[in-house]
């Protein structure tokens, strides 16, 4: 057998031009309008002409019946790479991994990617009653119409296994409201302490309600362009160190206690040549506060089982001694469906840009952005992550 | 331990009835394969016949050689609790009227894990047993139980869901005045049901085993019912129709002799009268009522069961006509199932071999006792059933059907 190859790195791709369209709790517009508002951000804010960007990287639940290719002509473009990314949580990281190495071959100049999603009334409920064959096959029929169920499930399991108490997960919700409060794009304007998050009405035991993240409609997006475009543009950019994805990972695990991140960890930090100890922040996935616990382990910031301890040791806030969540995250900013796996990709991009605003951390130069999604079963079956690192001294 | 459950109080007569909701229904074909063991009572899983791996939910392909060679098979049920939560929130009308309702994760000996309806007699981290059930939209769900039965287990409100438990519930038996009749009043009053409507279709005439029968048991009630006179039925559901929350159509007519041999077709329309219009007379007439207190308390409407023959499958030329009466029926049967399946009315049809009553006189053995039959009945009742093949020779046929209809057909034309 010949010597694994290696990765080529990310030379010469930055990522620029984190944009937000604020979030709304519902919306009577599509997701069309959505991420129609996002590319228009993205074009105006960077100064391209519209023909200028030749590429476009799609995600959306509720876009439907169109897919990326519809939403081209809607949207008046003529791109010459187009991907759909259906991946929910992990949709940022991927669309940033698909993007810039279509960039650095030379198959496209700039890339957009958007990630938005509307939320009607009544569009969650449909939305997740039409998520996938196993659901509708082996979770509906027994009363789980949501994810809520299925993260009970393994936050039950991960809580009695490993020790994790509410009080745990109640230090990290509380911590990310903390961050919220400063990030003016979060719908959660109110300060949340431990004692309404233990008092919280039970959803689905142990997962009480701000252990949810509250569905929302809005819009997400970035460029993905040479270093040569974006410094003449004078863009702040910042450079991507390594990326890492894995698709239903461990099958045989009876029950969800790991990511896909653990099968690729040593990956992602020796191809940025950093280690844990070097990320200045983490921006994870926090659809429920167990799978950020996941992630503390499986992304090597302590081990399996750890990271009850781990969060007892720690300040979560963005000036304490583990920055996290520095947006506030989905549980405080709200889930608008598939942007949710933009969330803490656009906040990592604005924290090495300085340009976080009140949530700004002093002088990050590494962080690191994790994705998780798509409960097709019983369990997350993407994972992904990326090292980024500040463009400009 | 499960709470035993408490006999219905009288239903105050303006209290407004809650109307049937139903869980989600849609599944894929291959989910089906569940529904099938499901609907007979047993456990199967999707099995590769190349490999041998056990494999959850159901797929087109193998999950670990991806060879299409799929196969139902019997599966070890055993399993551990790994994972439990109490929903306490739904956005689905079935289980939001039905909350709290506990589900979990099994992992199971033969490998897969998969998500259940979990028994409230089962503890986190222990031993369970898995069962394929019926759910109120006809289609299979898995319920974990507790490794042995504990007491009143079939009490607790999620399995009963799956269940058409006789138990305090009320049941009309169309002919009492049949041996079968009589067998399933019998085991209906034992199997704890609240009270047994004894049809009666020939008032003129003393049964004394009829009349003991209404004697011994204040729960018995004779009530007149020809199954072959359109207002003697809609009389009868007029006066009970909103009590009945399980109907057992024990109306048949049995005679011997073929098609060809015949001048007429008196025998056949006997025969078709009785089996099959007799049933949609029932079914129009007590249908409508019982789809309408389908969720209507501990003691909602749940089940029809049509007591056809094990040649409703494959003809016996010797009763040619009468064969052709219960493939009309079974047929008959299918589309009532359809038909109830939106307020979700169980229809359990029921295939016996030759039963030892007076019109099987020159059928040798084995024959079964009408008891057999009934006791068989309250079992698929308590299971869930949807099809109840009883006795050696209904499942002699069934197997041999299966194996070669064609050489079946010759075999019972001899
Ligand atoms: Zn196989």
């Amino acid at each position: 057998m010949s010597a694994p190859r290696t990765r080529l790195g990310y030379d010469g791709v930055v990522a620029v031009m984190p944009v937000t369209i604020p979030y709304a709790r519902y919306s009577t517009r599509s997701a069309h309008w959505w991420l129609g508002r996002a590319l228009g951000e993205l074009i105006r804010g960077s100064g391209l002409a519209k023909a200028a960007v030749d590429g476009v990287c799609v995600s959306s639940f509720t876009l439907g019946p169109d897919t990326a290719v519809g939403l081209m002509q809607h949207l008046g473009m003529s791109p010459r790479w187009l991907d759909h990314i259906p991946m929910g949580g992990a949709s940022g990281v991927v669309a940033l991994r698909r993007a810039s190495r279509a960039v650095q071959a030379g198959d496209a100049e700039v890339i957009a990617c958007i990630a938005g999603d509307t939320n009607h009334v009544d569009s969650f409920r449909n939305t997740v009653s039409q998520f996938s064959r196993f659901a509708q096959d082996a979770v509906y029929p027994y009363g789980a119409g949501g994810p809520n169920a299925s993260f009970a499930l393994l936050t039950d399991h991960y809580m009695k296994q490993y020790g994790a108490t509410r009080e745990d997960f109640g230090k990290l919700c509380v911590a990310q409201r903390e961050n919220a409060l400063r990030n003016p794009h979060a719908l959660m304007k109110k300060p949340l302490t431990l004692a309404q998050y233990i008092d919280a009405r039970p959803i689905t035991d142990p997962i009480h309600l701000f252990d949810c993240v509250m569905p929302c409609a809005g819009a997400e997006g970035f460029l993905v362009m040479t270093e040569e475009r974006a410094r003449a543009m004078k863009l702040p950019f910042v450079r991507i160190g390594s990326t890492i994805e894995r698709h239903n990972a461990f099958p045989d695990d009876p029950i969800q206690f790991r990511g896909g991140w653990a099968m690729d960890r040593d990956a992602l930090y020796e191809h940025a040549a950093v280690a844990p100890a070097d990320v200045d922040f983490v921006e994870t996935y926090d659809d429920y506060p167990v799978i950020n616990m996941l992630q503390f382990e499986d992304l090597g910031f302590c081990a399996k089982g750890e990271a009850p301890a781990f969060v007892r040791e720690h300040d979560f806030t963005i000036a304490g001694s583990f920055p996290f969540n520095t947006s506030g995250g989905q549980l405080s900013v709200g889930q608008a469906g598939a942007a949710g796996g933009y969330l803490g990709m656009v906040q990592a991009m604005r924290q090495l840009t300085d340009s976080a605003g009140a949530t700004q951390i002093e002088g990050a130069r590494v962080g690191l952005v994790s994705g998780f999604g798509m409960i097709n079963y019983d369990r997350g079956l993407c994972s992904g992550a990326a090292i980024l690192e500040r463009g400009q001294a | 331990m499960t709470d035993p459950l408490v006999k219905p109080k009288k239903k105050n007569p303006v209290e407004r009835t809650r109307l049937p909701t139903r869980p989600p229904a849609p599944r894929s074909r291959a989910a089906q394969g569940l529904t099938r063991a499901a609907a007979e009572g047993v456990f199967e899983m999707q099995t590769c016949g190349d490999c041998g791996a056990l494999q959850y939910p159901p797929r087109e392909v193998c999950h670990q050689c991806l060879s299409e060679r799929l196969v139902w098979k019997d599966a070890d049920p055993r399993g551990t609790l790994i994972a439990t939560t109490v929903l306490r929130h739904s956005n689905d009308l079935y289980f939001r009227e039905r909350l709290p309702w506990k589900v979990g994760t099994v992992k199971m000996a033969a490998g897969p894990s998969v998500v259940a309806h979990v028994h409230e007699d089962c503890a986190e981290g222990g031993a369970v047993r898995l069962a394929l059930k019926l759910d109120r939209s006809g289609q299979a769900v898995l319920h974990a139980l507790p490794e042995k039965d504990t007491p009143n287990m079939n009490d607790a409100p999620q399995l009963r869901e799956s269940t058409c438990d006789p138990k305090f519930r009320r049941v009309l038996v169309s002919d009492g005045k049949s041996a079968m009749g009589l067998a399933v009043a019998r085991a209906m009053l034992d199997a704890g049901a609240n009270a047994v409507f004894l049809g009666d279709p020939t008032s003129w005439k003393t049964v004394k085993a009829f009349d003991a029968l209404v004697a011994s048991d204040p729960r018995v009630q004779p009530v007149e019912l020809d199954v072959t006179d359109t207002d003697s039925v809609d009389r009868l559901a007029a006066s009970i129709g909103g009590k009945v929350e399980i109907l057992v159509n024990t109306a048949a007519y049995l005679r011997d002799g073929g098609i060809l041999g015949r001048k007429d077709v008196i025998l056949a329309r006997d025969a078709f009268e009785v089996n099959v219009l007799g049933m949609m007379r029932l079914a129009q007439a007590f249908g409508p009522g019982m789809g309408f207190r389908a969720a209507d308390g501990s003691n909602n409407a749940v089940a029809w069961v049509n007591i056809l023959s094990i040649h409703a499958l494959a003809a016996l030329p010797a009763r040619g006509a009468w064969s052709a009466s219960m493939a009309a029926a079974l047929s008959a049967a299918q589309t009532l199932r359809a038909e109830f399946a939106g307020a979700g009315v169980r229809v359990m049809n029921v295939f016996p071999g030759p039963i030892d009553e007076e019109w099987e006189q020159l059928t040798p053995p084995p024959k079964l006792a009408p008891a057999a039959v009934a006791k068989a009945i309250v079992q698929g009742l308590q299971g869930g059933l949807e099809d109840v093949y009883v006795g050696d020779i209904a499942e002699e046929l069934r197997t041999r059907l299966r194996e070669n209809h064609k050489a079946v057909e010759r075999e019972l034309g001899q």
